[in-house]
């Protein structure tokens, strides 16, 4: 690939899309607008991730790709091995190793730290999209702050089924300002965009916006005096590493039905179990049914 | 015990091998080569020019080849190649009125200066299948005449001429380019075009379709439909004039369209335009039929919510590259939402499951 | 051409780059701290810092401005050399450069508009010192943090006017500190 430049964007699109990103920073939930680049991957598989992070790495980076937290899924596979070989730059699965972390619908479980860049794919950055289909309508609500329509819907949620049934980017506010979409992570990754020691990206190239978190910035989880928000996940723990406060995914074994839950992020349930912690479904250990 | 699925690597890359030996197909049948596509595919070849907004038979039809025949998959290796391109200028605008026209028809006149030429079009085929081509494709050649020099003038002038259609007045305004900027709305008429010009052709077809129908309907005609080769002219700043750079095939429809009239305007025809890369007839005229539904606003009609007449609708939704993209991306793994929606469900269903015991003990 | 006209660009561009904006993007997601920056070599009066911010951001995309002692003839062929940004007033701009003073007034531009916020200038201030002085807190700052600023009402009337308003990239010879709009100041 030496045909093509550091990080195979070119230096405009580079310093478009940076400039985008300090607008961004300088504007915490603002989707800026930009003009995102036809890539190599189809719309929708992280082109606007991969933009960003292109636009972010120096060669003196360590970079990890994560999809649904693993590290090991095909989509991961493929956008770390596009940076292997358009930017040169040294892949970890280690979360804690890592400078630039690329992620789809999850955030670490570890707690991520200063020097740590956390870039999320977005597949429809504008959290009013499903209220209002109209891009210059959605667009007059944000510059006026009207967020009613949002909150209408939250409550006939919970009219209906008592609860608010929004699981996954469920929306927040942030700064007192903005209501953002924070990519379709579970609402169990909410509390942790908040106060984050890292700087966030988020990136969505076929809708052609860039918007971001600072570290440390005050991010909530909209909800009602009533109805608290409530990160919730499987009430079970770990199969593997025993793990009782990780995202859990579901995993089917058996044709009877049997099922396993374990670490949905691949990386800290392995750092779990090599630090000696041992979940029910290990070898020697009853498989859970 | 359960061993999380590992190996994403290996499965992509015996994948790709798989992938490349089926493109082959049968290797006892010879290979098919780029240029045997590029001549004898133009059609797709053009679509994929057109729909990829880059102008090289060559590599639409490498693109074709690779894609094996799935011609938005080739839409989508040129577009993605496009972006890589340094950006050196752009031309002059093309002078489709000095067009060598190997088409040129107007249903809205029997004759008229430059004539009636129908050149290589199916329109009048017979839809039989031609069992000879299953054999061989041997063709007669044929018949030739000497090209005129002088150039065919559009139809829409002769109408300029008595008033009778709207003014296309110059405009030298630089046109706003998709490619570099981010749509936005409200979007001019030159954005639209752009936007049309390389959009999916079905959906533009069917949009089209749909205002024929009923759904903002502005009875075209078209007035001409011209396909044939223009020069690309570039100004070279260094040397203070312009050059001739290449040729490229265009096809052009211009429609005559439903009058207009106000207090202050006597009624005349309006138009519709589209211009696309190649022999690309259809899709040039249902261009031109979206272009007129879309310019409701700025011809004083009413919104009658019609899907052609609704431009964030219509621009968001014509890339056939953006489209099957996201639609395609709900093959990918989407476990922990999903998880995170059964989580709810269970929860929702336990509760309800609990107020039906309730009120059944009640 | 001369050969300062021709010089002090990145050698590496894709390289330089990419290292000075992560230099440019860390000040601002966290205001206050002071990153280092490097690669170019500006003409006078231009400092490394502010020639590299130049070099990182800007093009033919970005029309900007030289405020005062900073629009020589050296530095406008070095910046049409080096980026083909056009040089233009404070009110179209989305970059300007110059010393706090030959800023002034920040009345003179661009600020966004409420649907389009970002359409704003970023102001890249020459400056002596940029440890210490005011205190500020906001997005990314975790308490609070310190910047020498030249000036305490603008930049609390600038925040006032959230989300529009400018945003400040102060430089000093090979660093840089910055100040977005979300930052409050005392």
């Amino acid at each position: 690939m030496t045909d093509y430049n550091f990080a195979y964007l070119d230096e405009q699109t580079k310093r478009m899309i940076r400039r985008a990103i300090l607008k961004g920073l300088a504007i915490p939930g603002y989707q800026v607008p930009f003009a995102s680049r036809e890539m190599p991957m189809p719309y929708g598989w992280g082109t606007g991730g991969v933009q960003v992070s292109a636009a972010v790495l120096t060669p003196e980076d360590t970079f990890k790709v994560i999809d649904q937290g693993a590290d090991d899924t095909t989509n991961a596979v493929s956008i770390r091995s596009f940076f292997e070989r358009t930017a040169g730059v040294e892949t970890t699965t280690d979360t804690s190793a890592a400078s630039v972390i690329q992620t789809r619908h999850r955030i670490p479980e570890e707690p991520l730290k200063e020097d740590q860049i956390l870039v999320y794919q977005v597949p429809i950055p504008e959290p009013l999209r499903f209220l209002e289909p109209r891009e210059s309508e959605t667009r007059k609500m944000h510059s006026l702050e009207e967020y009613g329509l949002m909150h209408v819907k939250l409550y006939e949620d919970i009219s209906r089924h008592g609860h608010i049934a929004t699981s996954y980017a469920y929306p927040v506010k942030v700064e007192g300002r903005y209501v953002m979409d924070p990519s379709p992570i579970p609402k169990f990754d909410n509390p942790k965009l908040g106060d984050m020691a890292a700087i966030q990206l988020f990136g969505a190239g076929r809708e052609q916006r860039i918007y971001a978190l600072p570290p440390y910035t005050q991010v909530v989880s909209l909800d009602f005096e009533d109805h608290p928000f409530e990160a919730s996940k499987a009430d079970q723990v770990c199969g593997l590493c025993g793990a009782e406060d990780s995202y859990l995914d579901e995993v089917i074994i058996d044709d009877a039905g049997g099922r396993l839950f374990c670490c949905s992020d691949t990386d800290y349930c392995l750092g779990r179990r090599n630090a000696g912690h041992q979940g029910s479904s290990l070898p020697g250990n009853e498989v859970a049914a | 015990m359960y061993v999380a699925v590992k190996g994403g690597e290996r499965a992509i890359e015996n994948a790709h091998a798989w992938l490349a030996e089926e493109r082959r197909g049968d290797a006892t049948v010879t290979e098919l080569s780029v240029v045997q596509i590029r001549e004898q595919l133009s059609l797709a070849v053009n679509r994929v020019m057109a729909e990829g907004s880059l102008y090289d038979p060559d590599l639409a039809a490498l693109a074709i080849k690779q894609a094996r025949g799935d011609l938005i998959e080739a839409i989508f290796l040129i577009r993605a190649y496009r972006t890589t391109l340094p950006r050196f200028g752009s031309s002059e605008p093309v002078d489709t009125g000095s067009m060598e026209c190997d088409r040129r028809i107007s249903a809205t006149f029997k004759d008229l200066p430059g004539g009636q030429i129908l050149g290589p079009t199916f329109d009048y085929t017979h839809r039989l299948l031609d069992f000879k081509l299953a054999a061989d494709g041997e063709v007669t050649e044929a018949p030739t005449r000497a090209t005129s020099a002088t150039p065919v003038p559009h139809v829409t002038d002769f109408l300029n001429r008595e008033g009778l259609i709207e003014e296309a007045p110059h405009d030298d305004t630089e046109p706003p380019d998709l490619t570099r900027e981010p749509l936005e709305m409200p979007a001019n008429r030159a954005l639209r075009l752009q936007a049309l010009t390389r959009s999916d052709e079905g959906f533009t077809l069917g949009l089209a379709y749909s205002t024929q129908r009923g759904y903002a309907r502005n009875h075209a005609f078209v007035g001409e439909l011209r396909i044939g080769a223009v020069a690309v002219e570039m100004d070279i700043p260094e040397l203070g004039f312009s050059i001739d750079i290449g040729e490229v095939t265009l096809t052009e429809c211009e429609t005559v369209n439903q009058f207009k009239g106000s207090k202050t305007e006597p009624p005349q025809f309006t138009r519709g335009y589209g211009l696309v890369f190649g022999q690309s007839e259809r899709k040039a005229i249902s261009m031109a039929l979206v272009d007129r539904a879309l310019r409701w606003e700025e011809l004083g009609e009413d919104n009658v919510g019609a899907p052609a007449q609704d431009t964030e609708f219509v621009l968001y939704h014509a890339d056939n590259i953006q489209a099957t993209g996201f639609l395609e991306h709900i093959k990918l793994p989407h476990y922990v939402d999903f998880q995170s929606e059964l989580e709810l469900v269970r929860k929702l269903r336990r509760e309800a499951g609990a107020d039906q015991v309730r009120e059944a003990a009640e | 051409m001369d050969a300062q006209t021709l010089g002090g660009g990145f050698t590496d561009p894709a390289i330089q780059s990419a290292r000075a904006f992560r230099s440019v993007m860390e000040a601002m997601a966290r205001p206050g701290t002071i990153c280092n920056i490097a690669g170019a070599e500006p003409p006078a009066p231009l400092s490394r810092a502010a020639g590299s911010v130049l070099l990182t951001l800007c093009d033919a995309d970005t029309p900007v401005y030289l405020a005062s002692d900073t629009d020589t003839a050296d530095v406008r062929a070095w910046l049409a050399f080096h980026t083909g940004a056009p040089v233009t007033g404070p009110s179209h701009a989305m970059f300007a450069v110059g010393t706090w003073q030959a800023l002034l007034p920040l009345s003179a531009y661009q600020i966004g508009t409420s649907e389009y916020p970002d359409r704003s200038a970023t102001l890249i201030v020459e400056s002596d010192k940029l440890a210490g002085g005011a205190t500020l807190s906001g997005p990314g700052i975790k308490d609070t943090s310190g910047l020498n600023l030249p000036d305490l009402v603008a930049f609390q009337t600038n925040r006032r006017m959230f989300p529009l308003g400018l945003d400040f990239i102060f430089t000093s010879g090979e660093r840089l500190a910055a100040l977005p709009r979300s930052t409050e100041v005392c």
